[in-house]
């Protein structure tokens, strides 16, 4: 192992399979400590289950699944995680004091409570009934239970769900605090720019295997395309015979042409029309990197 | 592997203080207390329904003051009144936290697992309790029964201890249902047991053949307890107690392993 700062979480060979469906085949994933993972992958990629492996909820068919190196349903390693799950209703009748205090006496040395508070942005809430919160407010109460107990690994699924652009903000905010203290997260997300503004590290799953593994850079780099947008009465078909031009695409008087050149396709296009306006120059982002990887694992879905 | 190996033998938090995990059971049976008694869809209809009847049955209807009937309907409806926190606590808690996801994150977090049962199983006797204390006030009250404080102690007692194999049985239906089914398919059970047990009706009034049956049910084993308790009736305790306890025990494994195999 080349990363000296050790492994908090791993998954070997794992297979999981539910009746005829097989959701995992054959794993790998290293979690290392102060790393912030993000999981991405089309729906049924098997991201549930890998979470399901590594918190001891599910057992693997075949392979290892490990959790501070002891097996994921021992209580002792589980009290270094913390869990936000996607879908998880908390007493409705309970105060988010009371329920931070009931969370944080599941672990050896919590976080105080108005910290856990504070870091979630929910201080002013404390007093109230968690059914009186608004969805946005329930979700950094669930944050909040997630690190309370000073976790050293901390699952987050689809944490933003629900939340405004401020909220949201503002809990990237506590996570990246969190990974400053040498927390290891594990985030699965629908918002490409989440996992974007994030993760040191996208693992991508398909079909229950993992398909790229690197840094954001290293992902985007898969599509060496950028996008020119511009308003122009040039002809479309005739940029699309320039060199170095991949693709145009014209809505709405917008022209949208992508490149692997941009520069050199710039000149031509700024010399070509005097009155070109509107313009806007744009890498390709995750979530066109994203798309590229995962139509070319399924070219048989295309096909059909 | 090496590594790997570092990190876990790390003291950071491998131990947690036997204190610290007592403080978990004791944090999780507060929370699991004060969120039913906070709960009026819960905590009314367990409260009232007994108390209604007994105050219809046992106390208006009850036309001639007779203390004895009074007595001996104190008991029934002490039991009925037992049965519904014991199934309904647990089987419809268990099985909307099932559906709405509260049981996976616990089981996710490091909760001790037996606290999450002993919580509920503590809710179900301050219930119970709660019931029988009402049901004992109505009767030395508005009806004169005489109540001597041993009586009303085995009493309690009796219902705080009674309500366990209806705690099982619950788990039980909540393993089996998710959701919204599960106060239906317990009220299939509820009341029909009652029923059958004699609760509504003295057993020697209804036919032979639910009579025969009769010992079936864990309520018809428990009522004899309450009228013992009351100085009704003088019964031999221990084989309904070895009974009860039999279901007590019989369901709770079975709710287990179903709860193990599936969550």
């Amino acid at each position: 192992m080349t990363n000296a700062s050790g492994t908090v979480a791993s998954l070997a060979g794992a297979v999981k399979r539910y009746g005829a469906l097989t959701a995992l085949d054959g794993l790998d994933l290293m979690l290392h400590r102060g790393e912030l993972v993000a999981l991405l992958g089309p729906n049924g990629a098997g991201k549930s289950t890998t979470i399901g492996l590594l918190l001891g909820l599910i057992r693997a068919d075949a392979g290892r699944v490990e959790l501070f190196g002891q097996e994921p349903q021992r209580i002792d390693a589980r009290r270094r995680v913390g869990v936000m799950l996607q879908s998880a209703m908390l007493p409705a009748t309970l105060s988010v004091g009371e329920l931070l205090r009931q969370a944080m006496s599941y672990y050896p040395s919590p976080r105080p409570l108005q910290e856990s508070a504070e870091l979630a942005g929910i201080t002013d809430l404390l007093q109230r009934r968690y059914a009186q919160l608004s969805g946005g407010q329930q979700r950094r109460v669930q944050f909040a239970v997630a690190l309370c107990g000073r976790p050293e690994l901390l699952f987050l699924d689809e944490p933003t769900v629900g939340m405004d652009i401020d909220a949201r903000q503002k809990l990237w905010a506590a996570i990246r605090r969190l990974v400053a203290e040498g927390c290891a997260v594990v985030l699965t997300t629908h918002y490409l720019e989440e996992a974007e503004a994030l993760a040191q590290r996208v693992v991508v799953l398909a079909k229950g295997r993992v398909i790229s593994d690197g840094s954001v850079e290293a992902l985007r780099s898969y599509v060496p395309l950028t996008r020119i947008r511009c308003l122009t009465d040039l002809d479309p078909l005739a940029i699309a015979r320039w060199p170095n031009v991949a693709e145009v695409t014209r809505e709405q008087g917008c022209l949208q042409i992508r490149t692997e050149a941009p520069e050199q396709v710039l000149r031509r296009l700024l010399d070509a029309d005097l009155g070109l306006s509107g313009l806007e120059v744009s890498r390709a982002g995750l979530a066109e990197a994203f798309a590229e990887l995962t139509r070319a694992d399924a070219p048989q879905q295309e096909v059909a | 592997m090496d590594a790997a190996r570092i990190v876990s033998l790390q003291p950071a938090s491998d131990a947690m203080p036997w204190r610290r995990v007592l403080g978990a059971y004791v944090e999780e049976a507060r929370a699991e207390c004060l969120r039913y008694l906070r709960a009026p869809g819960f905590m009314l209809p367990v409260m009232l329904f007994p108390t209604m009847f007994y105050l219809l049955f046992g106390i208006v209807m009850n036309h001639g003051g007779n203390t004895d009937a009074a007595r001996y309907l104190l008991a029934s409806y002490g039991v009925f009144g037992v049965m519904s926190p014991g199934l309904f606590g647990f089987g419809v808690s268990l099985a909307m936290e099932r559906e709405n996801g509260l049981l996976t994150l616990k089981r996710a977090l490091p909760m001790p697992p037996a606290a999450y049962l002993l919580g509920k199983m503590l809710m179900a006797m301050l219930a119970a309790g709660g019931v029988i204390v009402l049901l004992l006030t109505m009767a030395t009250l508005l009806a004169h029964v005489p109540v001597s404080p041993p009586q009303a102690i085995g009493l309690l007692l009796t219902g705080m201890l009674g309500v366990l194999p209806f705690c099982a049985i619950g788990m039980f239906v909540g393993t089996l249902i998710k959701g919204q089914g599960a106060p239906g398919v317990l009220n299939l059970i509820y009341l029909p047991m009652s029923f059958l047990s004699g609760l509504w009706i003295p057993l020697p009034m209804l036919p032979v053949a639910l009579q025969r049956i009769a010992p079936l049910w864990p309520s018809a084993h428990l009522q004899p307890l309450a009228l013992d308790a009351l100085g009704a009736a003088h019964v031999a305790v221990w084989p309904h107690v070895l009974v009860l306890a039999g279901y007590t025990v019989a369901f709770t494994l079975l709710a287990a392993r179903r709860l193990r195999r599936m969550g």
